[in-house]
């Protein structure tokens, strides 16, 4: 049939313009990156088992609470988040979650040497060190006293599930805003762009302006997607980062439920509607035809 | 004065005052359209359709929208998408409508140009057509900048800037335009006003003077058969319909409508519900920021094979700045549809089929505007610089061609009388 043969070219003219616009021309201009990688292969592997109670030893010695509070044990940040700021230019982190959201090979990589872990070697050196110093040991097996540490991190952190909100305040709002969440950085903006190099962006909308694909490989090793950029490595574990982004989908698309019900709805109307036009079309032209 | 009688009814009543049953018969009962169509002729209808969405999310999508730099992105992307009920489904329908409308748009001129109803007398209803879609390419231009996200700014930033071009007058131009030295709180304002007032009711004005052109030149058929429209709509009033050439333009051929309405409408509000992607680029949500250039920066797909004209002269030609050779190539570009009827040469009416040369360059012409469309988004580097190149050359060739080409074809089609 005539009207079939046309729509036929009319659909292939459409698809094939689809197509190079939409998958094929951002294939080209977004190559496809490696996954996500959750277990942080580059970085040594360890082999130790930690011992939580010796870690809590280690915590204390190694001077971790000079900067860092651990609010679920009482221990209290040594300055204010501006004196922070000022300082170091970013709050140091508290470090109550970070047994339950970072990675455990990741953490101990972190305190062995942070700016390897990070992946933000392009950005310190002797000269310009990173504000977190390298654990140099305390006097023993330094692997050993390392895995101790991160022992005692994980079995101080809290045993149920944080809530996402939770994890994007301990992972991304030290540095990160999130306006349609009201939520404020913990860092002064002016220190920490001078850290940075430039402010890091407001997260509100990146679920729209960069999409769960992206943000999952990014979140996980900024350089994969962004070389060279500022943002360090967060080393979340793949549950935690889910929650991420998870939570930026809850603030920047919170309709999605709502569009996702009320689709089939307004598609079923139309194929009814559709097909009572077609009946009314057949009626009608049987007298002319 | 007409004399007023005693009404029998609410119908007669204004019937007596408006001839409404008179007007009924112009607009719908009586007015004839041939019956040998197929499904491209209801294009009209479904743009129609496609414009009423589009101004009926836009008031509400004007309630809460604010035209300020500091306002613009937060009131479309936290008011409208996320605290007003339903406004992301006004958001999303006015969306994908404006990207869906070119696609019909592009669809209904190739349409006009397949079956050659540009010519013979219809040539006001091709130069309405194409001054339409030229303020459609403003409207969707202007509504573009609205949200303020990164695309919007460097859009503006880029479009604008080709207006300095221009000789002698364009650095003042492209002020003028600006209402600023960059594109800025002013630039905003003033292509709101565009969008929501001024572009709309000169498109409106259009549409009227469009299906105006209609009534005397009459609707093209699918063999372009010539045939008198008052014999024929003699015949079906006589109740000869099946005899009858032509059908009245309700309930019969919107009947037709109505239903490939139906089918395009569900098609579109799957688009708007699970694959709006396309007509909302990602780029834009986020916040313009006229300090970070995006890595790529690209207009709408339905700009893209005009932007590839501009973008394809990438070298110097005999002493010419490959700008300025792109600048004039994307003139012509803008131009040379609206000259169609005038650069055909054939004087008969025919579908392309009919024309062998002219239906070869019906083909050609639409693969080559598919090339510059899908390169117009490619990063304009090493292959697909040439690629471009050679697209935009075509472009230029085809168009250079075509009186020969339908002059030799007029052999075929009735020879010239």
């Amino acid at each position: 049939m005539r009207e079939l043969k046309i729509l036929g070219v009319v659909l292939f003219f459409t698809l094939a313009l689809y197509w190079g616009v939409e998958p094929f021309a951002h294939s080209q201009m977004h190559p496809h990156v490696a996954d996500a990688d959750f277990t942080f292969k580059d970085l040594p592997a360890q082999s130790k088992i930690g011992d939580a109670k010796q870690g809590e030893e280690n915590f204390q010695n190694a001077g971790c609470a000079g900067c860092h509070s651990l609010k679920i044990e009482g221990i209290d940040a040594p300055m204010d988040n501006a004196t922070a700021s000022a300082s170091f230019g970013v709050v140091p982190p508290d470090l109550s979650n970070a047994g339950a959201i970072y990675d455990t090979n990741f953490l101990a990589a972190l305190i062995k040497n942070p700016t390897v872990a990070l992946k933000v070697e392009h950005k310190f050196s002797e000269t310009k060190p990173h504000p977190m110093t390298k654990f140099y040991g305390l006097g023993g097996d330094i692997n050993q006293e390392i895995a101790d540490i991160v022992a005692y991190l994980k079995s101080i952190a809290p045993t149920e599930k944080l809530d996402d909100k939770q994890v994007f305040a301990d992972a991304c709002a030290r540095c990160h805003t999130l306006k349609y969440e009201n939520i404020e950085r913990t860092s002064e903006q002016v220190p920490l762009t001078k850290y940075m190099g430039s402010t890091p962006p407001d997260l509100s909308m990146m679920i729209r302006s960069k999409g769960e694909e992206y943000l999952m490989t990014f979140i996980n090793n900024p350089q994969k997607q962004l070389k060279g950029t500022a943002m360090p490595r967060v080393g979340l574990t793949q549950e935690a980062q889910e929650q991420v982004i998870n939570y930026l989908e809850k603030t920047g698309d919170r309709k999605k439920d709502e569009r996702n019900a009320l689709g089939y709805k307004v598609i079923g109307f139309m194929l009814i509607f559709t097909l009572l036009a077609y009946l009314w079309k057949v009626k009608i032209w049987r007298e002319v035809h | 004065m007409a004399e007023i009688k005693k009404a029998q009814g609410i119908g007669d009543w204004f019937d007596q005052r408006l001839a409404t049953k008179k007007l009924a018969k112009v607009m719908m009962t009586e007015y004839w359209v041939p019956k040998n169509i197929n499904f491209l002729w209801a294009m009209g209808v479904v743009l129609m359709v496609l414009f009423s969405l589009l101004m009926i999310s836009g008031i509400f999508l004007l309630m809460y929208y604010k035209p300020d730099v500091n306002l613009a992105f937060d009131s479309v992307n936290y008011t409208i998408m996320q605290e007003v009920d339903n406004g992301w489904l006004w958001r999303n329908i006015h969306g994908v409508a404006g990207s869906c409308i070119f696609l019909v748009i592009y669809i209904h001129m190739f349409t006009g140009i397949y079956y050659g109803s540009y010519k013979k007398g219809r040539e006001m209803i091709w130069l309405t057509g194409m001054a339409l879609f030229g303020m459609f390419s403003a409207e969707a231009f202007s509504g573009y900048m609205l949200p303020w996200g990164q695309m919007s700014y460097w859009a503006a930033q880029v479009i604008t800037n080709l207006f300095g071009a221009i000789p002698v007058v364009g650095d003042a131009l492209v002020i003028w335009i600006r209402g600023d030295f960059a594109v800025a709180d002013s630039t905003l304002t003033r292509f709101f006003m565009l969008h929501v007032l001024l572009l709309p009711l000169v498109i409106i004005l259009l549409i009227v003077v469009h299906f105006y052109s209609l009534r005397i030149p009459h609707v093209n058929n699918q063999d372009a058969e010539e045939f008198d429209f008052d014999v024929e709509s003699e015949k079906y009033l006589d109740g000869k319909k099946k005899e009858s050439k032509v059908v009245p333009f309700w309930p019969v051929f919107l009947a037709k409508d109505f239903f490939v309405v139906g089918v395009f409408l569900t098609f579109f509000f799957y688009l708007v519900f699970y694959n709006y992607g396309f007509a909302m680029d990602p780029i834009n949500f986020e916040p313009a920021n006229s300090m970070k250039t995006p890595t790529h920066i690209y207009p709408e797909w339905y700009f893209l094979w005009s932007y590839e004209v501009l973008r394809g002269f990438f070298f110097d030609i005999a002493g010419m700045a490959a700008m300025n050779i792109g600048l004039a190539a994307f003139g012509f570009a803008n131009i040379i549809f609206m000259l169609l009827p005038f650069l055909d040469r054939d004087p008969n009416v025919a579908p392309a089929h009919k024309r062998p040369k002219f239906k070869i360059w019906f083909w050609l012409l639409l693969v080559d505007l598919m090339v510059l469309t899908v390169y117009g988004k490619l990063p304009p580097t090493g292959m697909n610089a040439w690629v471009g190149f050679y697209a935009a050359t075509t472009f230029i060739l085809l168009w250079v061609a075509l009186p020969f080409i339908t002059k030799s074809d007029a052999k075929f089609t009735g020879g010239v009388k």
